[in-house]
């Protein structure tokens, strides 16, 4: 009370107050991420470990061998790490600590592999892939010991690429339309009895050795029908083993479209063919786009079905019906197992190719595969609107035949 | 404007405006091409009898019930009470679900639907449907999405008449000054409300006869509620309209006859008490119905 008396005539004051500055900047409080404690930490477990691992490796154990020391190292690390984190932090932090750990180098352990691949094939591709001519000339005149700078791989370029064209022309109808049905089906009951033993022959063409599939083609299409060794006997190879993986992709995701879209695609007066067709695969697009991206790097890797079917030639031939048509798995193949260091090198440049082209068909694929960019059809609309006006304007009786339908179409909706 | 707004149809076309409707003096819509309610009675459907079965589950038991031409009924009833069986049973949707059985009929304009030899796309072109959750079609543009069925259903139209369909359409739905000037974004794009209004445009473009609504608003906010319920309002003279509803208050404001379903632990659903929405929310005649509608149970 007492306070409060002198501080009332101050209030008529308290107006003229100069305003309070600004507060300043609110420091952020750091959310998640590691502190200084925690990289210090694993640091110095990771210098520890490899310390102790050179002694016990170099000078105690009678061991050798770099894998055995890398993995001397990591077993010691993890247990350094557990000891030093346990004098510092409780027992449950410690176990989370030490799952982040194994999560990590396992991701950072395939990551390694992957880049050693392709890195081992990158850097023993590069002697013939780093001159220009590998990819515009052919094999036919590179003898043997020809220098690095003749010869090529653009006939197996464009033979894989044909090759995998036509497979993927034969597979993807083929397998969509499978999935299709393996989705469809089921909901009739006449036609639900053959999805069963659709989906096991489907399971059982996945397993499918690739040798067989190269095998029955030689059979059934070179041998008995009598066609010759060429680019579209490799295709039908290929197509019998790509099918099975784009109708299981493919399935996928058509049986991911939301039941309420059918639904509403059958009150709106449909059938089962226009659901699917307007509503069901558009819908799935960009899982059929992944779905026959599955398939395409599947089949263009593929030896054994090519390798008995296509022959294998050092020119270009461009004809996929007639005559032997080299590809770049075979073109690998073919090269690598010979004596010469620089066809060795030509066969590594050609797999670096391989996954060049894979990595082409990816990005292709991802990009067609999007769905519409939702402002394209809104740029087009006052064009077309444009477009009507004019037609509309110069003829004059053009509104007639445009009212004239109408009835018509009143009729047919009844 | 009627018939005879035929010749303003060129008017709607030359003037390249899609971009600003609200600032040009559009013709008032002439009736849409197909959606022109002039020439057509609207039509009224009656069931009688109708027995549903999930399996050996009988989910409803002789339900007999007439929705009389533009009037705007509405199915109450607590969950699981069938009410939504019934509604999917009259444009002959129960059928998709595996497993279901009817007996009785459902007479649109006097004539079976479940008549052998009657198609079911037909039957549901000539009778809407309009979900619980809104169901745009992703793949599609707004515009796509409003004449889908057309697509759907096999009818062919110029793009004029497509343009126009969808104008109409989208304007029956309330929906057109918000979008025109968007109508190639894909139709998830739009709000919840939005997008349910969407669905109902959808549906008018086939020009149906009647219109079933699953609790269209259940999943949308007061104000969006409040917009479907005028859309619901003002399409009563264009549509005979069916609407199942949760809440009470809605079937009071929009509909004008009412019917309520009860379905109890043992026995399959029926319906209690139907008639005038008025008399059956004011002095009810059977007290099931009374404790309902006063919020007593449900």
């Amino acid at each position: 009370m007492h306070s409060t008396l002198p501080q009332t005539p101050q209030t008529p004051q308290r107006p003229a107050a100069p305003e309070p500055p600004d507060p300043p900047e609110q420091r952020r409080i750091k959310l998640g991420g590691t502190t200084r404690e925690e990289v210090l930490t694993m640091l110095g477990a990771g210098a520890g470990s490899l310390a102790l691992d050179w002694l016990l490796y170099e000078r105690v154990l009678p061991l050798s061998g770099a894998f055995g020391f890398l993995l001397c190292w990591y077993l010691l690390f993890l247990a350094l790490y557990t000891l030093v984190g346990r004098l510092q932090w409780d027992a449950l932090t410690v176990r989370e600590r030490l799952a982040t750990a194994l999560a990590w180098s396992s991701g950072l352990l395939v990551l390694a592999v992957i880049a050693e691949q392709i890195g081992y094939v990158a850097v023993r591709g590069l002697d013939a892939a780093r001159h220009w001519n590998f990819f515009t000339e052919t094999m036919r005149t590179t003898a043997p010991l020809s220098p690095i700078t003749s010869g090529g791989c653009l006939h197996a370029v464009v033979g894989s690429l044909e090759q995998l064209g036509l497979a993927t022309l034969f597979s993807v109808p083929l397998g969509v339309v499978t999935a299709v049905f393996l989705v469809e089906a089921g909901t009739s009951r006449r036609s639900a009895r053959f999805v069963t033993p659709v989906r096991v022959l489907v399971e059982a063409m996945t397993a499918l050795p690739s040798i067989v599939a190269g095998l029955f083609v030689l059979g059934v299409v070179i041998l008995t029908l009598g066609a010759e060794k060429s680019g579209l006997a490799a295709s039908l190879a290929l197509t019998v083993m790509m099918t099975p993986i784009v109708t299981r992709a493919a399935e996928v995701v058509v049986r991911l479209v939301p039941g309420t879209l059918k639904e509403a695609s059958y009150a709106l007066g449909a059938g089962q063919w226009r659901t699917v067709w307007h509503v069901v695969l558009p819908t799935a697009r960009p899982g059929l786009t992944t779905a026959v991206v599955l398939g395409m790097a599947r089949g263009v890797g593929e030896t054994s079905p090519v390798l008995l079917t296509a022959g294998f030639t050092a020119r270009m031939n461009l004809d996929p019906l007639h005559g032997n048509q080299a590809s770049l798995p075979l073109y690998v193949w073919n090269y690598v197992k010979q004596p010469y260091p620089d066809m060795v090198a030509r066969a590594f440049a050609g797999a670096l190719t391989l996954m060049a082209v894979v990595l082409v068909l990816f990005v292709t694929a991802r990009v067609l595969g999007r769905h519409r960019a939702p402002t394209e059809r809104r740029a087009r609309r006052p064009l077309r609107r444009a477009r009507t006006t004019a037609t509309a304007a110069v003829p004059a009786p053009a509104p007639t035949p445009a009212a004239v339908p109408a009835p018509v179409l009143a009729v047919e909706s009844r | 404007m009627t018939e005879t707004a035929h010749p303003a149809f060129p008017v709607q076309t030359s003037g390249g405006d899609r971009e600003d409707p609200p600032t040009v003096p559009l013709p008032p819509v002439p009736g849409g091409p197909q959606a022109d309610p002039a020439p057509r009675a609207l039509s009224g459907l009656e069931t009688r009898e109708v027995t549903a079965w999930f399996g050996p589950r009988k989910v409803l038991e002789r339900v007999s019930f007439t929705m009389r031409a533009g009037e705007i009924t509405a199915l109450i009833g607590p969950s699981g009470c069938g009410k939504s069986t019934y509604l999917r049973i009259l444009n002959r949707m129960h059928e998709m679900v595996r497993g279901a059985a009817l007996a009785g009929e459902v007479l649109l304009e006097g004539e079976d639907v479940y008549a052998p030899g009657r198609r079911p796309a037909e039957v549901r072109r000539r009778i809407g449907m309009v979900f619980q959750r809104p169901n745009p079609f992703p793949a599609m543009s707004l515009y796509d999405n409003v004449v889908s069925g057309l697509k759907l259903s096999g009818i062919r139209a110029s793009r004029e008449e497509r343009d126009h369909l969808v104008e109409t359409s989208l304007r029956r739905a309330g929906l057109w000054d918000e979008v025109s000037n968007r109508l190639g974004t894909p139709g998830g794009a739009l709000s919840g409300g939005q997008q349910q209004r969407l669905c109902i445009a959808r549906s008018l473009a086939v020009s149906p006869e009647i219109l079933l609504m699953d609790e269209p608003c259940s999943a949308l906010d007061p104000t969006s509620t409040r917009r479907i319920e005028e859309t619901i309002a003002e399409l009563r003279h264009r549509v005979t309209i069916v609407i199942v509803t949760h809440n009470m208050q809605q079937a009071q404001r929009v509909s004008q006859s009412c019917a309520f379903f009860l379905a109890t632990h043992d026995t399959p659903g029926r319906i209690v008490e139907s008639g005038p929405t008025e008399r059956l929310f004011t002095d009810p005649a059977d007290p099931r119905t009374a404790d309902y509608v006063n919020g007593r149970f449900g």
